[in-house]
């Protein structure tokens, strides 16, 4: 395990920032920390999938010298997906901090819980 | 008919256009665009699925120019068309039943928005149903979702705004599971497409490469999927979700949001993975513990609530227990009654959601239990649709929901005692937990009323002198006296439509069974 550890430790901290931002957009009461917690899980899986396309010592796969061999270039999905990935998460942002802007500023606190004993309390 | 290959890619693009035109347009335009847009694709499905039908093997469709290991592809058979079609006819429903409360739910100046959101969610749906691109199918996943949370949250108000951050935080989580799983699935086989993939499993498993990296893509695609489609220890959200949103979204979250992830499960399980290799990784004992927990505890809570939209919601749970149920299982028998209950809880829950409304519209807004007395005497039509609702959710015969239940019973019989006793005594155990709480609400809206007649006199008297007292006490607007002629003709309408759907899925089931069977056989 632990060569294994030592060869794929882009991967393991990829998955190690996962889980933190997997616990934090799970276990924070508080809305923006969430907020910064799905941010840090998306990051660790892009992370992880780049880490995947990625071979050391090959280029972008961009023909300039006419070398069209695919030993030199790497493969270029990955990257792709990430870019998709990265849109996706920023409209997901964006959302969610718009919400927490009406929630915030109706009841006053960005703690989740607090907002529902407050909500109880209306008993709507 | 080769030009029938093209009606599904042009069901998901046309929904996808409308959305972009809706937001440019007045409400009432935006309102005629969305019932012309799903019109079509029904339209446009019941095409391609009896083409399907008669074709008898599914149909493979390239997105664009570049063939099979690179490019996008949709794949459609019987059941894809057949789901598809079916999506299209509870949308439809759902939306004509909410219609009527729209003006209340909604501000006007932003009615145009909601249909937007719903045009991008249809057409999420259909890409979902459709796709044979495992990331296709994410970006999709998150697209159903952002537009799922717009349906919650349109209705502003402090509940609404928080179960939609509910619901996004729980999504999310979801989500990023199935992202590192379609990644994890990228990793260990180097494509996309569902069917290079499970050529690619299957090179693995035969080629006896340790598997531990392959169950831990299974558990994660699938815990991602039953994340977001609320399997019993992540349904917090719901209740609140379901309960206090829009009728129309109520109807369409429960009947079909979630039903689009369990579909792409299936699909994951069939094409992406090959059942067989799903089986042996034991993974699905899993969801068969699951799936008996939540049939129970959503039943308990269900019983213990005390507002009638919020108890349906809760009867959701236990609903998509059932459907989990099947998947553990793990024949085909299993797999089959839980795709046909897919369709009978679509078609129920909706319903339910519809006629609750309809039911608390006439005891002043009030959607607490006390209230709720006599009100199928006050909207008759709104009380056959729950009571129809109620006896099928039940199961009892000639309803969808006995068949549903017939099957389950029949897939356990087959199984090995360990699954079977369980399954069994669970699923009795459940029924009879549903009949306590759908027959009490019945036997509550039932009620003689005469025992209220002093109540809703006096009702009567103050919403035909006093306009303003006219809102209730939860700022919902008294409906039944200005309700318009064409209006309530619609709502009557729909429910009758929902009842004849829900009878026609119990009296033709073996033709529906015959066709979700034939399906399965063209999935893989």
């Amino acid at each position: 395990m632990g060569p294994n550890l030592l060869a794929n430790y882009a991967e393991a901290i990829a998955l190690i920032l996962f889980s933190i931002g997997f616990g934090n957009l799970l276990l924070q009461p508080n809305l923006i920390k969430k907020i910064i917690g799905l941010n840090i899980m998306d990051s660790g899986m892009y992370f992880f999938l780049a880490e995947k396309g990625y071979i050391r010592g090959h280029v972008a796969p961009i023909v300039v010298d006419g070398i069209t061999s695919t030993e030199k270039y790497i493969n270029p999905i990955p990257s792709g997906l990430v870019l998709t990935g990265i849109v996706v998460s920023v409209s997901v942002t964006a959302l969610m901090l718009s919400l927490t802007i009406r929630l915030y500023k109706r009841y006053h606190t960005l703690n989740l819980d607090e907002i529902s004993m407050k909500l109880k309390k209306e008993g709507l | 008919m080769d030009l029938v290959r093209n009606l599904p890619a042009i069901s998901i693009l046309i929904c996808m256009f409308a959305a972009i035109i809706s937001s440019g347009l007045k409400g009432k335009a935006a309102r005629v665009l969305n019932t012309v847009v799903i019109l079509t694709v029904l339209a446009f499905s019941l095409v391609s699925f009896v083409w399907c039908i008669s074709l008898g093997a599914s149909v493979v469709y390239v997105m664009g120019i570049f063939p099979a290991p690179w490019g996008n592809e949709l794949r459609f058979g019987v059941l894809e068309t057949g789901m598809a079609l079916f999506f299209s006819i509870i949308m439809l429903l759902s939306i004509w039943g909410g219609r009527h409360k729209m003006k209340d739910e909604v501000a006007t100046d932003k009615e145009y928005l909601y249909y937007v959101f719903i045009n991008l969610l249809f057409s999420s749906l259909l890409a979902l149903v459709y796709t044979n691109d495992l990331f296709t199918a994410y970006v999709f996943v998150e697209i159903n979702t952002i537009s799922a949370c717009g349906i919650i949250v349109i209705r502003e108000n402090g509940r609404t705004i928080e179960a939609g951050v509910r619901y996004m935080i729980m999504s999310l989580l979801g989500s990023g599971l199935l992202l590192l799983g379609i990644m994890m699935t990228y990793d260990i086989t180097g494509h996309l497409l569902m069917s290079n993939i499970q050529e690619a499993v299957r090179n693995i498993v035969d080629s006896g490469q340790p598997l531990i990296p392959l169950v831990v893509t299974i558990a994660l695609l699938t815990t991602g999927l039953a994340i977001k489609s609320a399997l019993f220890p992540f349904h917090s959200w719901l209740p609140d979700a379901y309960g206090y949103s829009t009728v129309s979204s109520a109807a369409i979250l429960s009947s079909l949001v979630s039903k689009g992830y369990i579909f792409l499960l299936i699909k994951i399980f069939y094409r992406v993975i090959g059942f067989d290799i799903v089986y042996s990784s034991r993974l699905l004992n899993v969801l068969f513990v699951f799936g008996l927990i939540a049939m129970i505890s959503g039943s308990m809570s269900a019983i213990r609530e005390n507002d009638i939209r919020r108890m349906i919601a809760f009867s959701s749970i236990a609903q998509i227990g059932y459907i989990y149920m099947g998947f553990g299982m793990g024949t085909k028998a299993g797999m089959v009654a839980s795709i046909f209950h897919i369709l009978s809880h679509a078609a129920t829950k909706s319903m339910l959601f519809v006629s609750a409304i309809g039911l608390t519209d006439v005891s002043k807004g009030s959607r607490h239990f006390v209230d709720l007395t006599g009100s199928a005497h006050r909207n008759r039509i709104a009380g056959i649709g729950f009571l129809v609702g109620s006896l099928s959710m039940v199961g009892i015969p000639m309803f969808s929901g006995f068949i549903s239940k017939l099957q389950f019973m029949d897939a356990a019989v087959s199984l090995s005692y360990k699954k079977m006793l369980p399954a069994l005594i669970v699923l009795g155990i459940s029924t009879i937990l549903n009949a306590i709480y759908f027959m009490k609400t019945v036997l509550r809206i039932y009620m003689p009323a005469d025992k209220l007649g002093a109540n809703r006199a006096q009702a009567d008297v103050v919403t035909n002198t006093v306009p303003a007292a006219r809102i209730g006490i939860n700022g919902i607007v008294e409906e039944k006296d200005r309700l318009v002629f064409p209006q309530e003709k619609l709502y009557g309408t729909v429910i009758i439509l929902f009842v004849i759907l829900n009878i026609a899925l119990g009296v033709c089931s073996n033709t529906v069974l015959d066709w979700i069977r034939a399906g399965l056989g063209m999935f893989s």
